[in-house]
């Protein structure tokens, strides 16, 4: 019995070296040397200054912004720090009120507009951090952004579309519009 | 389902099983002695390993020696994991100062990594340094994948011999599945990943100056004006590495706490493909490494067939649910439609990038396998999208299942069948040319039973106390589904969660981590143990009274007694929860 516990200790402890040591350093080696802007987060940079992830999304509550996805992170919404969802069950009262109180703000701020809102605008997304809406989402809000602005309607849409990012190939995933992206393109045509 | 829904599976279908079969006769021949030349290169590496183990790998094991060596093996891994989350604070690595791991929580999350389930009762950011990560959990995500392949290539053995009594060297299939197998495989997928914007660096955690302030969710009364915060903190760390062979090796627990919904884990459409392909690859592949060993290759194709006949099934259930939505969100003025501009559909705890057809794939592929990484949170599914994985991981993990452990599980479940053909026409059931005996029998009854006896026992107990029901984060029908999905994914060694559940308690982490253990050890020796049974049993030639089991009357026979068995056990209990919840929201509205 002995001899096993030894053989199982030795080849644990190798196989740690290889597995967990060898293995991940290797990988973080390699990512730095030659994609260090991916392996790093794809951090956005502004005038010298970090301003965001390309990947993580930001918290928008000014109306003059396009809004992202509500998020379930807390103690702020689009906590980078504890990626986090609802977790809400689909017969949840608690999802319905939140999903109610959603729509009424994106109609408060924007009186004039009676279409129905697209879903991911009024559900909090899986991570916390969706940095993406759908281009639905973003059309919804396009006559709001334009108004509070003082852009013309075509121009905002322009953006849009400029921004709208298709299938992979036609075929996987989905049409998607980077919010923050799109937001800081906004500050920039606006300055 | 949309035309780019049906064009997104099919391709991915298609690649799965191309790849699988050239990847299944590639691992036949590394567990047959037979190593292809493009890898002998690293054999010296490969005796090295033996000869400082002390190793003797050409010496055979008997099936309780393996078993014996398995199981010290899993124990030392259950004590370097558990003694690294208690110690990280005085450890390096560990720039944000995490602090040690509360004692209930480390023994879940040990159990969970050394039994390939990874339920995580954690949120990785806030909890596990980046030396616990590395040396801790992906670690135990290489050799517990591993050790599940080794099982199941002693139980191919079983099949392919005759008269003997070893089954093979524990250490030699251990080895042998982590150096030509995973470690190639996961060190080209974490590569491509960080291209696709995985993060792999040891930096400490980034504060970046957001564009407008976020508002704290719930503020004092008396603060004026409301507080706000003008900073994001992005959490870092080596995450690409361990999300390769965490896909890979049908592992599934994630570096972040949302898992494989977190942009940092899984950022792009692309990412995603390959994410998914991996969780499926190897336990497909394996189908085809069983029919090269027992030199049956049809048999290999016959079982491959049963898992994508009843993957298809759930797949279209779970795609059809998801993109009808809620129809109570719908009544709100909501736009779940389908459409060029948007997936629709319930998209409450799913990514835009994802949307729906994406999402219910991962979701079926990750519960038909023991992976249990999510990209999308099932608690917020609808009641029949959700009782697709649930139901999944209850017919018992065999439906492609982990990497090994699916393939024994449902050779297991292969065993039943021809035993139940053999009852119908009254002969002594025969597979591969060994007589099927009353020991055989008996020990598949044990893999077929526990699982339920942990699923629906821990269930019970965990709403009979108070500490049990506290846990429920949805009312109604959704809390009772969210504990049995908890014991489910716990006993069939999956780690998905419907994670609104509060598990992370002295009560659940203990009940769960010991159906962890239970539902992976007490299933291995078992299977072992008919492995060791049949190697010693003579091969007898088929004669006029044997059931063929590679033809389509097999597959279907094999279908019919992996859903029975699964109906007859859990659909009383499916009743009450996503099925009681589907109706009570049709009748709503």
């Amino acid at each position: 019995m002995w001899k096993e516990i030894r053989t199982a200790l030795i080849s644990f402890a190798l196989l740690t070296l290889l597995t967990g040591v060898a293995y991940p350093l290797l990988v973080t080696a390699v990512a730095q040397l030659t994609m260090p802007d991916q392996a790093d987060g794809s951090l956005i940079r502004q005038h010298g200054h970090l301003v965001g992830s390309a990947l993580i999304g930001q918290s928008f509550t000014d109306p003059k912004y396009f809004w992202g996805r509500p998020s379930a992170t807390t103690p702020t919404p689009y906590d980078a720090g504890a990626s986090a969802a609802s977790n809400m069950g689909p017969t949840n009262p608690a999802l319905l009120a939140a999903v109610k109180a959603r729509v009424a703000a994106l109609r408060k701020a924007d009186p004039d507009n009676h279409a129905p809102v697209p879903v991911d605008l009024v559900t909090a997304s899986a991570s916390g951090l969706d940095p993406d809406i759908t281009p639905a989402a973003a059309y919804y809000q396009t006559a709001r952004v334009a108004r509070l602005r003082g852009l013309p309607p075509a121009t905002v849409r322009r953006l849009v579309a400029q921004y709208t990012k298709p299938r992979l190939f036609g075929l996987f995933g989905e049409p998607r519009v980077n919010v923050l992206q799109l937001n800081l393109a906004l500050d920039a045509l606006s300055r | 389902m949309t035309a780019n829904g049906l064009l997104q599976i099919g391709f991915y279908l298609v690649v799965l099983l191309l790849l699988a079969r050239p990847l299944g006769n590639y691992m036949a021949r590394i567990y047959s002695d037979e190593l292809p030349a493009f890898v002998r290169w690293a054999m010296p590496a490969e005796k090295l390993f033996y000869r400082l183990c002390r190793v003797d790998a050409g010496q055979e094991m008997r099936w309780t020696e393996y078993a014996r060596a398995l199981l010290w093996f899993s124990l030392a891994g259950f004590v370097a994991v558990y003694a690294l989350q208690r110690l990280q604070g005085w450890l390096p690595l560990n720039p944000q100062r995490l602090g040690a791991v509360a004692p209930d929580s480390a023994f879940n999350t040990a159990v969970s990594f050394v039994s390939n389930t990874n339920w995580q009762g954690y949120g990785g950011e806030t909890t596990m340094s980046y030396l616990t990560q590395m040396v801790g959990l992906t670690v135990q995500n290489f050799v517990s994948a591993a050790a599940g392949m080794a099982v199941a290539v002693a139980l191919i053995r079983g099949f392919a011999r005759h008269t003997t009594e070893t089954i093979g060297n524990f250490w030699v299939d251990l080895t042998r599945s982590i150096l030509y197998v995973l470690l190639p495989l996961s060190l080209l997928l974490a590569l491509v990943l960080v291209g696709q914007g995985v993060i792999q660096n040891l930096s400490p955690y980034r504060t970046v100056t957001t564009i407008q302030a976020a508002d704290y969710k719930s503020t004092p009364h008396d603060a004026a004006p409301a507080p706000t915060e003008s900073t994001q903190l992005l959490a870092m760390g080596p995450a690409a590495s361990q999300i390769a062979i965490k896909q890979l090796g049908t592992n599934g627990g994630g570096f972040f706490n949302v898992n494989s919904a977190h942009p940092f884990e899984n950022p792009t459409p692309l990412s995603n493909f390959l994410e998914l392909l991996a969780i499926l690859l190897i336990p497909a592949a394996f189908c085809h490494t069983f029919g090269a060993m027992v030199g049956e290759r049809r048999q290999g194709r016959v079982i491959l067939a049963a898992m994508v006949i009843i993957f298809i099934g759930f797949l279209a259930l779970a795609e059809y649910a998801e993109q009808r939505g809620n129809p109570a969100i719908a009544a709100l003025g909501v736009d779940q439609a389908a459409s060029a501009e948007q997936a629709g559909g319930n998209m409450e705890g799913k990514e835009v990038r994802f949307g729906i057809v994406d999402s219910a794939l991962w979701a079926t592929a990750t519960a038909a396998t023991s992976n249990g990484s999510v990209n999308s949170m099932h608690d917020s599914y609808t009641p029949l999208g959700g009782l697709v994985p649930l139901a999944l991981i209850q017919l018992g993990e065999v439906v492609f299942g982990g990497v090994g452990c699916g393939l024994y599980g449902m050779l297991v479940f292969v065993l039943v069948a021809v035993f139940i053909a053999g009852l119908m026409i009254g002969r002594t059931p025969e597979y591969l040319g060994k007589k099927i005996e009353a020991f055989d029998i008996k020990m598949a009854a044990l893999v077929i039973l526990i699982p339920p006896l942990l699923i629906l026992g821990g269930t019970a107990l965990a709403l009979l106390a108070d500490a049990g029901r506290a846990g429920i984060a949805n009312p109604g029908a959704h809390g009772l589904s969210e504990i049995l999905y908890a014991f489910s994914s716990a006993a069939g060694n999956n780690g998905s969660a419907f994670a609104g559940l509060g598990a992370d308690t002295r009560y659940y982490n203990t009940l769960l981590g010991i159906a962890m253990f239970i539902g992976r050890f007490w299933l291995i020796v078992p299977v072992l143990a008919i492995a060791g049974s049949l190697a010693g049993k003579k091969r007898i030639p088929a004669g006029a009274g044997t059931l063929p089991t590679d033809t389509p009357l097999f597959v279907a026979l094999l279908i019919a007694v992996v859903l029975l068995v699964g109906a007859l056990t859990f659909v009383p209990a499916l009743a009450l929860g996503p099925i009681a919840e589907q109706l009570a929201m049709l009748g709503v509205h």
